[in-house]
């Protein structure tokens, strides 16, 4: 099935060996290497050397931006150790307690138990203090790290085919991540975070017909009761943890199975992964990685203080602190809900519909992650694109695609900025409803105006390449010529420069790929009735793609530009066309695409 | 290291900066604050003082609040009946004389033109027009008398909600706000509750009662002094706001800085 | 924009004997030669690194240490003043940066060991199509078959039928304790501790109120006689004082008469003092930030704001409904005392609000 031409250096490189010399080139094992007798006896029972011999040589790629996953990943096993520390002292209760502990300005002050353990926590258990501001600040670097590494794989294109499912996994991982936070960021039962569950409350009670029911359910009978911080708590130490753990394994399996993605670059084809085997340097580095994260974090917690639950004081449902925000992930929520107004609220049948509450939160939450995880096939759908791709593209290269995830991340911005108009107001001296009509109208211009600026600055970096791929990069030299003109002298780029810039192809839009309304036999071909609409967004997508140069344009560019080339430094090799008349190894050059198997070759 | 040297006149110092522009604000001034006598009224003033409070109100304050204090429309409000310790809230804290119409005065320690005995001077004038709360007495002012516990739980039912629990201040409608209330010396927080300056209501004795008041001073001295600040840079008190920024800009640099790092090739 | 695969006036055929010669795009030049580091050929170069590397381990190691010597011997509760930082407490930043210094030096070590001393030259993995061959789906395909057949699944549809609803009702005796004992049926929604009479309590002292003592530009946050402080934890429970106060929390403001637009609100209040519940018809945070210059009410949650001469009506921001207003009235004793219980629920919207019947309430 697979044919593999072999290109460059990579013969020398490959670990396809025959059988009975198991070992590379450049291999460094002693010649009396053997397996370790350590590990026979777990060999016999559960065949460990098979396993490890599969898993020591996979192949990671190394780039900075492959590391952001890892740091949601490390964080989230920071805050699961130091969260199973939390949980030896903190307990889950609403009962009532007088404070009687050492911090003075609280001493006598009625309380829940569970503000009172996490008061314990900060001033009474050794590092109580230091493990609390770890898991904070862990828990909002895994939600950062979440939102980086969902917006590299975004942009690159990483989600594409085989990797649909494990976006979804991803999708479902982060949402769950934000209920996780938001729900430990519940449990101290202090004055901001009790204000959070009574806003989290309104909004359930503002579900049509369901809402009343759901809220006692969830509450256990009238706000605030004494349900709610139990519940929560199982939540966030049990139900949550075990299913994002759970996925989070499936996550990294499926990376396992697909093998990591690339970025283009001499080298690096479809068919090959090119980076540092896990044994040792990948092993050392992620490793390694784990560890600055950690330290990081605990500097971080160290050095800067981060939900000082006694400066709030406890619960109190006829009070409220300036200033009341969630953590950043559920900004967009809230600011939603201080944007939509109020006139939105509707009586039907003398029932009450509140627009105003439910559609930025019951409705917006799902949403957003629903849409999301549907992007995908959405775009599969639009591209009509059946291949498998491991080539990462480089955002400008995907421009309409860049352009509708900056606009995304700008609407997503606004919602969230919304939700610190007050900071805002008083920190540039603004009018608080001044900047409440100002979100109001961008949230509408702002997305459009990203997405237009976005997609021609793609546009004019992808002619940026081009230029330099036809004519060299700039040397600054500027040459004058016998007849007393000048040029600027431009250098070649190299065939390592130039592979990385043209190593992309650009779908032709569907309408100009689906042929005749009638078949060679004069027969209505069968169309699915949104294949009109199919085609007009995939011509939204694609019709004004700029293409990669083909090495017609770039002899052409040489001919045309031979003055140049004859004033070029001597020594400078002349690149030629390459001829290549050649199919098999050409995983980029087709171009019409799309929806029926690459017809040539290996796939 | 070339690895730090790269990063000097990164974005990171201009963070640093900020970073440390935060921690000083709103310590340095509480030193320089005037004051009137505790306990100061129109009553067992001296004729002198008040004939010089008229001086001084006819230069600095006519313009606006009417030649006898009766209030000049839009302009400025009658001061009948606001006290001396209005008076002295308002000038002492360099809120008054108004340079010019804001949505709202500003305190200004640093802009005070007048010094102690002018302000009261001004304050038993004022008083004397139509007589309104007095200066506290000193007794409420002593902080060491105070429960902060008691106070905290006051502050937090009626001062919280505008002044923010950390006592850092926060936004109201169209441009007007609460100010800060750290560095602020313990009559004049004493004085603006009585009074109600501006957009704050007032708290009258009935509704917070002296000893009362003397709790609430007592819990923000507290916080004042560091009892809130324990594990580490308090980011301005911004609540989950200062978490946020600090996440997404020192945070977040320092693990991608590392990830780069990392990534890239040795020499 | 030039494109040389089509003519874009007639759409090409996806015809494979029709697709253009090949020769469009460049090709890989493969991996590009590997360039030493510095550590590689130079010997003295490697022992630094190697140097480098011994030395970050050793800082770990004594860090940990020093975070051993640390916990144990500085107090805990030992504050002081840190440059750039304010006050903090001494044994958590000792404990924290220790800990911090320990975990970074293995890290940084181990990161700089890899990229200076262990191999830095890529390997080629290679990879295969992620379906499986026609003949794993053909064996699949004869195994799902023989299993269903075999079963005789085919033949017996009641067998399938009556499995398929065993399978699909056998979660209900799992769930529905569940679900059903989580909350009692939706209550009290329509009521508070508000009654005629009830004398309106200062919260948190639990002083009573004379008309008197409410000045113009005064707001008092006030709670019904009974269910204030400790005395009503101690007399109601916890669970029951903390849903009082989420229900029964009023403001209580003195208005010059003359501002009062709405003649139900003077005539609800007394002497141009009303009290209205504080509790947002939003989502329920208190609407507790009194401008009294403008007489407005904000909800610092989410900005909605409330005019309180015009019967607290929305003036702007997300919330729809107008805070309830509590009647009042003077007692013989001049204390303000509540002239009947709210008209209306209190708090957030929620679907049955105007029709109570849908509740089972009367």
């Amino acid at each position: 099935m697979t044919t593999h031409v072999p290109q460059g250096a990579d013969h020398l490189r490959t670990d396809e060996s025959p059988p009975e010399r198991p070992v590379s080139q450049t291999d460094q094992s002693s010649p009396d290497a053997a397996f370790p007798r350590a590990l026979v006896w777990s060999d016999e029972r559960v065949g460990t050397a098979k396993g490890l011999r599969f898993a020591l040589k996979k192949v990671f790629p190394d780039h900075w931006s492959f590391l952001l996953g890892e740091i949601a990943m490390y964080s989230m096993i920071i805050a699961l150790i130091t969260g199973t520390f939390l949980t030896l002292w903190y307990v889950p209760s609403m009962g009532h307690v007088v404070y009687d502990g050492d911090y003075v300005p609280l001493k006598g002050v009625g309380m829940s138990e569970a503000y009172a353990s996490t008061l314990h926590i900060s001033f009474e258990v050794k590092g109580g203090l230091l493990i609390r501001q770890l898991h904070h600040w862990s828990a909002l670097f895994f939600i950062v790290g979440i939102a980086l590494h969902a917006a590299r794989v975004f942009f690159t294109g990483a989600f594409r085919k085989p990797r649909e499912l494990n976006w979804v996994i991803g999708v479902v991982l982060s949402l769950l991540a934000i209920i996780e936070g938001f729900a430990g960021y519940s449990l101290p039962d202090d004055l901001l975070s009790g204000t959070g569950i009574r806003a989290m409350n309104g909004f359930m009670m503002s579900a049509p017909v369901i809402g009343t029911w759901m809220t006692f359910f969830v509450f256990g009978g009238e706000f605030p009761g004494e349900a709610i911080i139990p519940r929560l708590y199982i939540a966030h130490v049990l139900l949550i943890p075990a299913i994002l753990v759970g996925l989070f394994v499936l996550h990294l399996a499926l990376v396992v199975i697909h093998k990591h993605t690339q970025y283009p670059g001499p080298g690096r084809t479809n068919d090959n992964v090119v980076g540092f085997p896990i044994m040792p340097v990948y092993a050392a580095k992620a490793g390694g990685f784990f560890f600055v994260v950690f330290g990081i974090t605990a500097l971080v917690s160290a050095l800067v203080q981060i939900n000082g639950v006694w400066v709030y004081g406890p619960y109190d449902p006829t009070q409220v602190t300036a200033g009341s925000q969630p953590d950043f992930y559920m900004w967009f929520s809230d600011g939603a809900l201080r944007l939509l107004p109020g006139w939105l609220e509707v009586n039907l049948f003398d029932t009450v519909w509140s627009f105003n509450i439910f559609l930025g939160s019951l409705v917006l939450l799902p949403l957003v992650w629903v849409v999301m995880g549907a992007y995908p096939f959405v775009e599969a759908w639009v591209t009509g694109d059946k291949r498998e791709h491991h080539i990462l593209q480089r955002p400008r290269n995907a421009p309409t695609r860049t352009a509708v995830g900056a606009a995304a991340i700008s609407m997503y911005l606004v919602l969230a900025l919304a939700c610190v108009n007050d900071i805002l107001a008083i920190k540039l001296g603004l009018s608080i409803n001044d900047l409440t009509i100002l979100f109001r109208t961008m949230f509408f211009v702002l997305p459009v105006l990203v997405f237009f600026v976005t997609k021609r600055l793609c546009l004019s970096l992808q002619r940026h390449d081009r230029e330099r791929v036809l004519h060299g990069n700039e040397t600054g030299r500027i040459v004058r010529t016998p007849e007393g003109r000048f040029f600027e002298a431009h250098e070649p780029l190299d065939e390592y420069e130039r592979w990385a810039l043209v190593d992309y192809d650009t779908p032709t839009p569907l309408g100009l790929t689906q042929g005749p309304d009638v078949d060679g036999r004069g027969v209505a071909r069968r169309r699915s009735p949104l294949a009109g609409v199919q085609a007009a967004v995939s011509s939204f997508f694609y019709k004004d793609a700029v293409r990669a140069v083909t090495p017609e344009e770039l002899a052409a560019a040489h001919h045309h530009g031979g003055e140049h080339e004859a004033l070029e430094a001597p020594g400078v090799p002349q690149l030629g066309a390459p001829v290549n008349d050649s199919t098999g190894d050409d995983d980029f050059s087709d171009s019409h695409g799309s929806s029926v198997q690459a017809p040539s070759g290996h796939r | 290291m070339s690895f730090l040297a790269a990063r000097r006149r990164s974005p990171l110092a201009l963070l640093v900066l900020l970073f440390l522009g935060l921690t000083f604000t709103g310590t340095a001034y509480a030193a320089l604050q005037t004051n009137v006598p505790p306990g100061t009224s129109a009553e067992g003033a001296s004729q002198e003082q008040i004939d010089e409070g008229r001086e001084l109100f006819l230069g600095n304050c006519a313009s606006c609040h009417g030649e006898n204090a009766e209030g000049n429309g839009e302009a400025g409000p009658s001061l009948y009946g606001v006290g001396a310790a209005a008076v002295d809230f308002q000038v002492a804290t360099g809120r008054m004389p108004l340079p010019a119409p804001t949505v709202q005065a500003k305190r200004n320690v640093s802009q005070v033109h007048f010094s102690d005995e002018q302000i009261t001077a001004l304050a038993v004038y004022v008083d004397s027009l139509a007589p309104g709360p007095d200066v506290p007495e000193a007794q409420w002012l002593d902080t060491a008398e105070g429960d902060p516990a008691n106070g905290g739980a006051v502050y937090r039912t009626n001062c919280a909600m505008c002044h923010n629990s950390s006592g850092t201040g926060g936004a109201l409608t169209r441009g007007k706000y609460a100010p800060t209330l750290m560095g602020v010396d313990e009559q004049h927080i004493y004085e603006a509750m009585l009074t109600g300056p501006q957009s704050m209501p007032v708290f009258n004795d009935q509704n917070i009662t002296p000893e009362e008041k003397r709790d609430v001073i007592a819990f923000l001295k507290t916080i004042e002094d560091g009892a809130n600040d324990q594990g580490g840079h308090t980011l301005g008190s911004l609540g989950p706001a200062g978490d946020a920024l600090f996440a997404w800009t020192i945070g977040i640099l320092a693990f991608i800085g590392a990830a780069v790092w990392l990534g890239r090739k040795a020499a | 924009m030039t494109n040389p695969h089509h003519d874009d006036t007639a759409p090409a055929v996806r015809d494979e004997a029709a697709a253009p010669a090949r020769a469009e795009t460049f090709e890989n030049p493969g991996l590009p030669p590997h360039v030493p580091r510095r550590a590689d050929v130079d010997p003295k170069a490697a022992k630094r690194a190697e140097i480098q590397v011994v030395v970050l381990f050793t800082l770990s190691a004594l860090a940990s240490i020093a975070f051993v010597v640390a916990y144990f011997a500085i107090d805990q509760d030992l504050k002081g003043y840190l440059l750039g930082i304010g006050e903090i407490n001494l044994y958590h930043l000792a404990i924290g940066l220790t800990m911090g210094v320990s975990l970074l030096g293995i890290g940084l070590g181990a990161i700089h060991w890899a990229k200076t001393l262990m191999p830095d030259e890529e390997v080629v993995e290679q990879r295969h199509p992620q379906a499986s061959t026609e003949e794993d789906r053909l064996v699949v395909g004869q195994t799902l078959s023989h299993g269903w057949r075999s079963s005789q699944l085919n033949r017996r549809s009641a067998l399938l039928g009556s499995a398929g609803g065993a399978l699909g009702l056998f979660a209900l005796p799992l769930v529905l304790p569940v679900v059903a004992g989580l909350g009692p049926r939706p209550q009290g929604l329509y009521t508070t501790n508000w009654a005629e009479g009830t004398l309106l309590r200062i919260d948190p002292s639990g002083a009573a109120i004379r008309a008197g003592d409410v000045t113009q530009g005064s707001v008092f946050h006030v709670m019904p006689d009974g269910w204030v402080g400790h005395e009503a934890v101690e007399e109601h429970g916890a669970e029951a004082a903390m849903v009082a106060k989420a229900k029964d929390q009023v403001i209580l403001v003195r208005l010059d008469p003359s501002l009062i637009k709405s003649q139900k609100q003077r005539e609800w209040g007394y002497e141009g003092i009303v009290a209205y519940s504080k509790v947002c018809t939003h989502v329920g945070c208190p609407v507790a930030l009194y401008e009294q210059q403008t007489h407005h009410l904000l909800c610092p949650c989410h900005q909605s704001t409330f005019d309180m001469t015009d019967d607290c009506n929305v003036i702007f921001g997300p919330a729809k409904r107008p805070l309830p207003q509590l009647p009042i009235t003077v007692d013989g004793d001049g204390y303000i005392v509540a002239a009947g219980g709210f008209r209306e629920p209190v708090g957030p919207s929620f679907w049955e609000r105007e029709r109570p019947g849908l509740l089972g309430v009367e």
